[in-house]
């Protein structure tokens, strides 16, 4: 794809043409300048916008400085990550996480997928369904935080309404504990199934046809072929949708500020909104920049399986 | 909103996806598949069009028990809160919504013309280390947000740059680079490396060759990569509600969220807020449909 020795590609065109080279000696730019000319301003703003401010967050870290209190900061080592490791709060919100990350992206996984399935097997209007489905995941988490609020409302929202019409009981959603982390692995469904599905209709349509034909003529069963054809074809990027996922729920914020803020009481404090209140409501900067050190972590080991994942399918 | 897209994206496969040979219970399973395929689309559906009802619904309408689906009065009132302040002047959420336009597209062009080069650069020359480079760039779009706040809010306090548009437009401009560069950088490859060789041959220097012969073929994929950041920069809160405090500053995704500060929700005007908020993006989706899964996986993955 690219060229193969970048320092020496620069001789062959020098011959006279209809358009003279530009500048007298060398023509203008050598290769290599020109993708250092071309990278270095992108590098640029990423090492002043996230890598500058991680490496000052690491070394944070490290003290116990305050952002409210000011003053010089004392080095405290390795103090802040012994703390969080070992504290069961955190303990807590990293259960709290995982079972909202489980829940909800393995609920959008199968909600996903069956609704992919289900819409390639149609053969009418599949671009409409599909343009419709895929609303949700358009709107921004504040709309949709501030909407379910509104349709959750103990009195006047409309699922309790439509409950109550239904004979059943009043379901206090945002307001108890349990049923708190529920609204939100619903919520968080309700905006991300429609990726799951994308990428799911996605690998879906790409499955060759010549094989469910040659399948139809084995009289096989619709179970044999959505087991022996269609899912291990479809599962490599499926599996890339639900790491995919993961990473943005396990570091999920704004949803949860804006629906529960955490609570009620700790209920639903995930460990993204933990290291908010750390640091903006405590201004235990130190502490919070320790926590987001070991998040950043995770991500990374994350990011890595996903891209492991990912070369393993552009090779297979 | 979306309504009119019939045409996009089902004229692509064939439509004798379902094997003829449909046995005892074909029918059946069809209609049960619709049927199944109607609810789950009117669940989906549903919260949309509750607020779009709910904003143009009376306040007395919208706090109703139980809730009332239809026979409402119909009242424009709560868009006209949303442009206009109770004294007539303009109203706090329209001034967001400028904002927003600024920033959003301020921050667009920037990571696009930074990383639309990078990208064509990536692909094209043997960089030292290209893949670690690949990887670094797509980590740091994978940062939780809420963790990187905090070193940059101390960052722009040093700085200055607290509470300020160039502030927002710099840090989006920086979270949409990763996205643009990996995005881009698929569109790059699959335009022929030779177009430029033999421009080269004719006696163009490589970035000439680069801008007359592989940029336009770009143009799509650029428009598609920016309407993708535009579409993110539009949306962010944790940035915005942590970087801006004053109104004339702030921009809209914040300043949606403030409505629900007080003690009583106008959610009428919440309600309209929101859908002349999610308006464009509705919009916007729709122009770039062809390279949603490319655009929602950072271009990792193509169809």
């Amino acid at each position: 794809m690219s060229d193969p020795a970048p320092l020496t590609t620069d001789d062959p065109g020098q011959v006279a043409s209809a358009t003279p080279p530009a500048r007298g000696r060398s023509r203008g730019l050598s290769d290599r300048g020109l993708a250092v000319a071309f990278i270095s301003p992108a590098l640029l703003l990423l090492l002043a916008m996230s890598v500058f401010p991680l490496l000052w967050a690491l070394y944070l870290s490290f003290t116990d400085y305050s952002a409210t209190r000011g003053g010089p900061a004392h080095f405290l080592w390795f103090g802040n990550y012994t703390a969080i490791l070992t504290s069961a709060q955190v303990h807590q919100r990293a259960l709290t996480t995982l079972i909202y990350v489980i829940g909800a992206v393995g609920l959008q996984t199968v909600l996903g997928f069956a609704i992919a399935y289900l819409i390639s097997r149609r053969t009418h209007g599949r671009g409409l369904l599909t343009t419709l489905f895929l609303v949700p995941m358009m709107l921004s988490p504040v709309v949709v935080g501030l909407f379910w609020r509104f349709m959750l409302d103990a009195q006047f929202g409309v699922i309790n309404s439509m409950l109550g019409s239904l004979g059943l009981g009043q379901v206090e959603w945002l307001t108890r504990q349990r049923t708190a982390l529920v609204s939100l692995i619903v919520v968080d469904t309700w905006q991300w199934t429609p990726f799951i599905m994308l990428i799911a209709l996605a690998g879906l349509t790409a499955v060759p046809k010549y094989l469910y034909e040659a399948a139809s003529i084995d009289r096989a069963s619709e179970w044999f072929r959505f087991r022996n054809i269609t899912l291990p074809l479809v599962w490599p990027l499926l599996l890339i949708a639900v790491l995919f996922r993961a990473i943005e729920a396990f570091r999920l914020f704004d949803l949860v500020y804006i629906l529960t803020s955490g609570g009620p009481g700790v209920s639903t404090e995930t460990l993204s909104f933990h290291v908010y209140k750390v640091a903006f409501l405590g201004f235990n900067t130190g502490t919070a920049s320790a926590y987001g050190i070991l998040m950043v972590l995770v991500v990374i080991v994350l990011t890595q399986f996903y891209l492991r994942y990912l070369n393993k399918l552009k090779e297979g | 909103m979306a309504v009119s897209v019939d045409e996009a994206v089902s004229t692509g496969p064939a439509p004798d996806h379902t094997p003829p040979t449909r046995r005892l219970g074909g029918r059946g399973r069809s209609v049960l598949e619709v049927a199944l395929l109607t609810v789950l689309a009117v669940v989906m559906l549903f919260p949309v069009l509750w607020m779009i009802e709910t904003s143009i619904k009376e306040n007395r309408d919208v706090y109703a028990i139980p809730a009332e689906f239809f026979g409402f009065t119909v009242t424009l009132d709560h868009y006209k809160d949303v442009f206009v302040s109770p004294d007539g002047g303009r109203s706090a959420l329209s001034v967001a919504f400028l904002n927003s336009v600024v920033v959003a597209g301020v921050s667009t062009v920037l990571a696009t013309v930074l990383g639309v080069p990078a990208a064509w650069a990536y692909s094209r020359f043997a960089v030292k280390a290209r893949k670690d480079q690949l990887f670094f760039i797509l980590s740091t779009r994978f940062m939780p947000p809420v963790v990187v706040v905090v070193p940059i809010f101390l960052m722009y306090r040093q700085v200055g740059l607290i509470d300020s548009k160039l502030g927002l437009i710099l840090i989006y401009a920086a979270f949409n680079v990763p996205f643009t560069i990996w995005m881009m950088k698929g569109f790059v490859d699959e335009v022929p490396s030779e177009y430029e060789d033999a421009a080269m041959l004719d006696g163009y220097t490589r970035l000439q060759a680069f801008w007359k012969f592989t940029l336009p073929l770009l143009v799509p994929g650029i428009a598609a990569t920016a309407v993708f950041a535009l579409i993110f920069s539009w949306n962010e809160f944790v940035f915005a509600i942590f970087l801006t405090s004053s109104d004339n500053v702030r921009t809209a995704p914040p300043a949606i969220a403030g409505l629900i500060g007080g003690t009583t929700v106008d959610w009428g005007l919440v309600a309209a807020a929101s859908v002349v908020f999610a308006l464009p993006v509705l919009v916007f989706a729709y122009l770039v449909r062809k390279h949603l899964v490319a655009g929602v996986t950072l271009g990792a993955v193509r169809r």
